[in-house]
């Protein structure tokens, strides 16, 4: 075996090499970026500048954005409203729940943490549609809550069909996506950093409020997204729970697509929402939060 | 900053496939459906003879419309096999045919569908020389407004839209949309009441409830109607439990509501399920509501014209055409079939209804220009 000679060429000949591996390995995700991404967004933003004809079918003779226009009428932005301020509520009970319990997860023994890991996915196990209706069983007046206030002589009390029921079952859904993010910052954390703070004499709360809280900001943001996200624009919870009273934008695109039959309509706020959500996610990339 | 090279390569994607797409390509393909006449010459529907069969036939229906022991007998007589399918809505099927998703031979539109479908060239016009059981149809149902010269559906079965109770919780109480609008009457039922999730259908029991009826609304494009409608709606909103098009009937037996606004057809079904089905009522309302018909219709997407006749006619037949009547007790088109429907649905004027409640009963017309509107006007009054 002979040592090669020393060839500038060689080395060029290999980064090329490593190069074309590179782009032949990520073939496949981009394959399935440009099917699965590209080119249903392009067809939604095509949509989204279609015309309605009076028939409801999608016409794509002319551009317009009427659908756009739209957007601006009082009923979406009573919707978005509502929307926002549901999924707002949804991740500050998610956090609320989630911070102490993750705390908790991450200071126990490697065994225990493991154990209480998997209980918090074993939901996943089961179908989250199946899910949902047995809460439909649960907040609905034959439900455990409605006999109990039968058998103290009382109206049976029912959740089922009110916004308190929509919160419950979108908190009850994303709170495993809020778990994790949180748990896996809290169990990065460096624990002398704490301990030295307590050695400065801090008590506490100062110590978790000026140390904690900070190093695991981007568990925060990134649970804080997670469970957004997907409540902004969730629609099997509140069309299972919500009775389809107070309209949600899920449901509200959903009728676009469905009964109204206007689909530019449909597409422009989903083209609108994708906006936003590319926004917050700029926003937690400029935070400096790190994976998930 | 890897990130955001991620970012900028998918969005330089996305203007890459923005660029590499003409929407020349999109225009074509959806002004790529072709015209009625065309189509028909084009399936060679008009060669097929009384009772020829071209291949197996492919039937998209609503759910739980018909006795599957039709479908059976259907294939013992003509020796094909029916491939059936399901949807839940008129839109739901639509998108289908319009997608061409899959090679529909039949379908069921409701009136205001065969509307929609004819002024979308989607459906293709019948050969009636194939159809030899077509005279068994009341006339009552023969060139109706969504399809004047009926060349293009058929009536397959009826039924009203109308309010399920209670009778157990309610007791006696007057059929009248004040069940359900009416603060005088409706208030001691707050929380109790469900109404279908459905803009048209909550829209028409509003106006009739204030004495008008959608067609005139539509024909003197009366706004203020629509607006004095809303009004009620928005009302009736803080009292309703929710809004349902699919559940209803269950709910109501369930116990989750006393009052549901739904189709007569999905009560029935509901209420032959319980133990205690002398407990509840489906009551058609005297100001009137909703009376629809679903058609059995050829889409475009037919590939064997001939067995979809063929299944057309034997559902005409008397007897079939009973049957379909006495599984899922909606009204039946087919006068010819009346001798063989069972006397207790025949006398049922929930399911037959006589005087004021049939005069009052209108069908969904095509809502053209007002429909967003009256879409709109639904949504609102939610909130």
């Amino acid at each position: 075996m002979r040592k090669p000679a020393f060839e500038p060429g060689l080395e060029k000949a290999a980064e090329a090499a490593e190069r074309r591996r590179g782009f032949l390995l990520g073939l496949p995700a981009y394959v399935y970026l440009v099917v699965f991404f590209a080119v249903p967004f392009f067809i939604v933003f095509v949509t989204s500048f279609a015309r309605r004809s009076a028939t409801g079918a999608t016409k794509y003779d002319e551009f317009s954005t009427s659908a756009y226009v739209k957007l601006l009428d009082p009923l979406v932005g009573t919707i978005v409203w509502r929307s926002f301020w549901i999924a707002t509520i949804t991740t500050a009970v998610c956090l609320l729940f989630a911070y102490p319990f993750a705390y908790y997860i991450a200071t126990r023994r490697p065994a225990v943490r493991n154990a209480l890991l998997v209980l918090v996915m074993i939901p996943f196990w089961s179908n989250f549609l199946v899910r949902t209706y047995a809460w439909r069983f649960i907040l609905g007046s034959d439900g455990p809550l409605g006999t109990l206030t039968e058998a103290m002589g009382r109206e049976p009390f029912r959740l089922l069909f009110t916004p308190a029921a929509i919160l419950i079952g979108l908190v009850y859904g994303f709170l495993p996506f809020m778990v994790l993010p949180l748990y896996a910052a809290i169990e990065r954390l460096d624990w002398r950093l704490v301990e030295a703070a307590r050695d400065l004499y801090a008590d506490g709360w100062t110590a978790f409020r000026k140390v904690t809280l900070p190093l695991t900001r981007s568990g925060i943001i990134a649970g804080s997204l997670l469970v957004f996200v997907p409540s902004f624009g969730a629609y099997v919870t509140p069309a299972i729970l919500g009775g389809g009273k107070d309209l949600l934008l899920g449901s509200y695109i959903v009728t676009q697509f469905g009964q109204a039959r206007n689909r530019p309509l449909g597409s422009a706020l989903s083209i609108v929402i994708m906006a936003v959500m590319l926004v917050a996610l700029m926003i937690r990339n400029r935070s400096g939060a790190e994976e998930i | 900053m890897k990130r955001w090279t991620i970012l900028l390569l998918v969005l330089a994607m996305t203007a890459a496939a923005c660029g590499g797409t003409d929407p020349a390509d999109t225009t074509a393909s959806a002004g790529g459906v072709g015209s009625d006449t065309t189509m028909a010459e084009a399936t060679g529907i008009d060669a097929c003879a009384p009772g020829e069969t071209d291949g197996d036939l492919n039937f998209y229906n609503w759910a739980e419309y018909i006795d599957p022991d039709l479908i059976t007998a259907f294939e013992t007589e003509s020796g094909i096999s029916v491939e059936y399918t399901e949807y839940e809505s008129n839109e739901q099927m639509l998108a289908q045919v319009e997608a061409g998703a899959a090679p529909y031979d039949l379908v069921v539109p409701s009136d205001y569908m065969v509307d929609t479908m004819l002024a979308e060239g989607l459906l293709v016009k019948l050969n009636k020389s194939a159809l030899s059981n077509l005279g068994n149809l009341d006339p009552a149902f023969v060139n109706l407004p969504f399809d004047p010269t009926s060349d293009y559906s058929v009536p397959y079965q009826w039924g009203t839209t109308g309010i399920g109770i209670n009778t157990a919780t309610l007791g006696d109480v007057d059929p009248s949309w004040d069940l359900i609008f009416n603060p005088a009457v409706a208030d001691q039922y707050e929380g109790r009441i469900s109404m279908l999730d459905d803009p048209l259908e909550a829209m028409v029991a509003a106006l009739h409830y204030l004495g008008y009826t959608l067609e005139e609304v539509i024909a003197d494009n009366n706004l203020d109607a629509i607006a004095e409608a809303e009004a009620v709606l928005t009302e009736a909103n803080a009292r309703v439990a929710k809004y349902d098009s699919v559940n209803f009937g269950d709910d109501l037996v369930n116990g989750e509501v006393d009052i549901a606004h739904g189709w007569s057809g999905g009560f029935f079904f509901s209420f032959a399920e319980v133990d205690n089905p002398d407990d509840y009522a489906y009551i058609i309302p005297k100001e009137g509501g909703v009376r629809w018909v679903d058609n059995l219709a050829i889409p475009v997407t037919v590939e064997h014209p001939c067995s979809a006749l063929a299944m057309i006619d034997f559902l005409l037949d008397a007897e079939n055409g009973a049957q379909l009547t006495n599984w899922n007790y909606y009204g039946s088109p087919n006068q010819a079939s009346e001798e063989f429907i069972l006397p207790e649905i025949l006398d049922d004027p929930a399911i037959y209804p006589t005087g004021d409640a049939l005069e009052n009963l209108e069908f969904i017309p095509q809502t053209g220009e007002l429909g967003l509107e009256l879409q709109d006007a639904f949504l609102r009054s939610k909130g």
